[in-house]
């Protein structure tokens, strides 16, 4: 029964794919079309191919779900090496405009590359990497296998396929141009569906857990999960103008629209890239440091401090705008209070290793721990320094801004994802170690170098720009033209695309160490004590 | 009053002060004292269960 049932809704898709690939308005709706008509097509066949077949005997009870963690690592790394790929060729690009070369005009020049960076390292490398974490730390706390058994696989999978049309309707030209939400209506529509599936599928083990406390992890990832679903339905309010095509008008306009935008915005920056990564801080640091957090009461005021705050520091994004000025003092407020939160939280995660502090010596996964969260904390110093009205006046629109998000992404979100994934391989695969420590170590001195260079060439050039803007003569007539500037830019362009090389090769050094991990490293002795069958 | 004046005044007043009171509250409250062995216990789960969920039959600790 079930089968008729999967049967007749894919064949329905497949054929509702070919109607919409055939009516199509534009190229990338029409990609789209097809793309799911292939995978819905291909899906129907292997059913019907599997009519008749036993049904697969139910998934054991009594271990943990870790298939879909494992295609999480690896899509993380693969996603990590695309997303970071397109970065260097982008900061190139910015360098040497050369490289917008004529034939891949419209398709692949800076303007097209630029969104597909963005969300390729954030939600590609950042999503997955979470998903996968995720996934990993709830069930070790909970004590409890993954709830909805194939629903995980479909989160995974639905997911990919977002990445997969988001990435490719930049390069055709679907986009609504907000900033970290560009894509289109019908994908934001099947995001929303995947998330949903996502948030079931972690309260359900948070439902079924064997544990009776909540770990603080899990708090902050749930948080994540439930704040990313708000922001995403309410930014992406929008009408599409057919039924056939990508585009879509949004709902509100002007300056609600703009307000929309920034409070979507800031709050990807406060729950994805940070609440959803302190859950990865909360439960790997304590591991790899084999102790436990410094102090449990610090990390539950953390967490409500951070909650109660960030939602507010959207407006920081709009100073000098339409936006009314008690809406800018507000954010700017607001983001001024969050170091207290910050820094406490990075405090609590740098005090875990106290007594341990021998291990930064000997152990490069920790000493990655520990960088990502000085980062961390550098990054949350700077923001919301960042946000006073006063510098925002120096450093909005200019290279300050890039640098900031790179060294908080980089940084900590970077730095803490390849933390966990040096720790996970080994766990995940059953292998005794990694397979070499000091490619770890090549590792974190390419990205710690890479990120240096990177933070502190887009400072020189970013403050040198805000500076060049605002500079008058003694008339009050500007010194300075746009392209001044641009010239002026050209040798810390070099230097932050060198910097970003650098992350890059760090990156597929790791990919290679985890690879031969699973192929060389010695297999994990099995438990020399008999195990109760259960 | 509109709307909008009707909605920031309570914005600015009571429904500040309620977020504010349940901020502290929870700040306080977690410093209760009888709770320092509950949250000793609670920091320990990710040493407890790294290869397998609890069985249906074990005891919770």
């Amino acid at each position: 029964m079930a089968q008729t049932i999967k049967l007749i809704a894919l064949g329905l898709i497949t054929l509702c794919a070919m109607i919409a690939a055939n009516y199509a308005r534009d190229v990338a709706y029409q990609v789209h079309a097809i793309l799911i008509m292939l995978i819905a097509g291909g899906m129907f066949l292997w059913q019907v191919r599997q009519t008749g077949e036993e049904a697969a005997p139910p998934a054991p009870q009594n271990e943990y779900m870790d298939g879909v963690v494992r295609a999480g690592v690896v899509a993380t790394c693969f996603w990590g090496i695309a997303g970071f790929l397109v970065g260097v060729i982008i900061a190139f690009q910015l360098a040497f405009p050369a490289l917008n070369f004529d034939w891949a005009q419209g398709y692949a020049n800076f303007g097209r590359l630029r969104p597909l960076h963005t969300s390729a390292v954030i939600f590609a490398f950042g999503g997955n990497a979470l998903i996968a974490t995720s996934f990993f730390i709830v069930q070790r706390t909970c004590a409890a296998r993954l709830w909805g058994g194939n629903l995980a696989w479909f989160v995974f999978w639905g997911f990919q396929l977002f990445i997969v049309m988001a990435a490719t309707g930049y390069l055709l030209g679907g986009t609504q141009s907000k900033e970290y939400a560009e894509p289109e209506w019908y994908i934001d529509i099947w995001l929303t569906i995947v998330w949903v599936s996502y948030l079931l599928v972690f309260l359900g083990t948070i439902v079924k857990r064997r544990e009776p406390h909540i770990y603080v992890a899990n708090w902050f990832l749930l948080s994540f999960i439930v704040t990313v679903a708000m922001l995403h339905l309410i930014n992406n309010i929008s009408i599409p103008v057919s039924i056939y095509g990508s585009k879509s008008v949004q709902v509100f306009s002007g300056v609600q629209d703009a307000m929309v935008q920034w409070w979507y915005g800031h709050n990807a920056v406060g729950f994805f890239l940070t609440a959803g990564f302190l859950g990865m801080m909360y439960y790997f640091i304590p591991k790899q440091a084999e102790r436990p957090v410094f102090s449990y009461k610090l990390s539950i005021i953390h967490f409500w401090a951070l909650i109660f705050l960030y939602i507010w520091a959207g407006p920081h994004h709009l100073h000098y705008t339409a936006l009314p000025d008690w809406a800018g003092t507000l954010g700017m407020v607001f983001s001024i209070i969050l170091w207290m939160p910050s820094w406490g939280g990075m405090i609590n995660g740098l005090m875990t290793l106290q007594g341990a502090w021998d291990k930064l010596r000997t152990d490069p996964v920790i000493r990655m721990m520990v960088t990502s969260l000085a980062f961390y904390g550098m990054s949350t110093f700077e923001g919301p320094m960042m946000s006073i009205r006063a510098v925002n006046s120096l450093s909005h629109y200019t290279d300050w801004t890039i640098g900031h998000v790179h060294s908080g992404a980089l940084g900590w979100n970077g730095l803490i994802t390849f933390g966990a994934l040096y720790y996970l391989t080994p766990v995940l695969w059953k292998r005794e170690r990694l397979y070499s420590l000091s490619l770890v170590s090549w590792h974190f001195w390419l990205a710690t170098i890479g990120i240096v260079l990177y933070a502190s060439s887009m400072w020189v050039t970013g403050i040198m720009e805000g500076l060049m803007w605002r500079e008058v003569d003694a008339y009050g007539f500007l010194v300075n033209s746009f392209a001044d500037t641009v010239s002026a830019k050209f040798p810390m362009y070099v230097v932050r695309a060198l910097g970003g090389v650098l992350f890059l090769s760090g990156a597929i050094i790791m990919c290679y160490n985890l690879w031969m991990t699973v192929r060389a490293a010695p297999a994990k002795a099995p438990l020399s004590t008999a195990v109760p069958a259960e | 009053m509109e709307t909008y004046s009707l909605l920031r005044e309570f914005a600015d007043s009571w429904m500040l002060l309620v977020m504010f009171s349940v901020f502290v509250g929870v700040a306080i409250w977690v410093f209760r004292p009888w709770a320092r062995d509950m949250y000793r216990d609670t920091a320990e789960i990710p040493f407890r269960h790294d290869d397998a969920p609890m069985g249906p039959e074990e005891d919770q600790k």
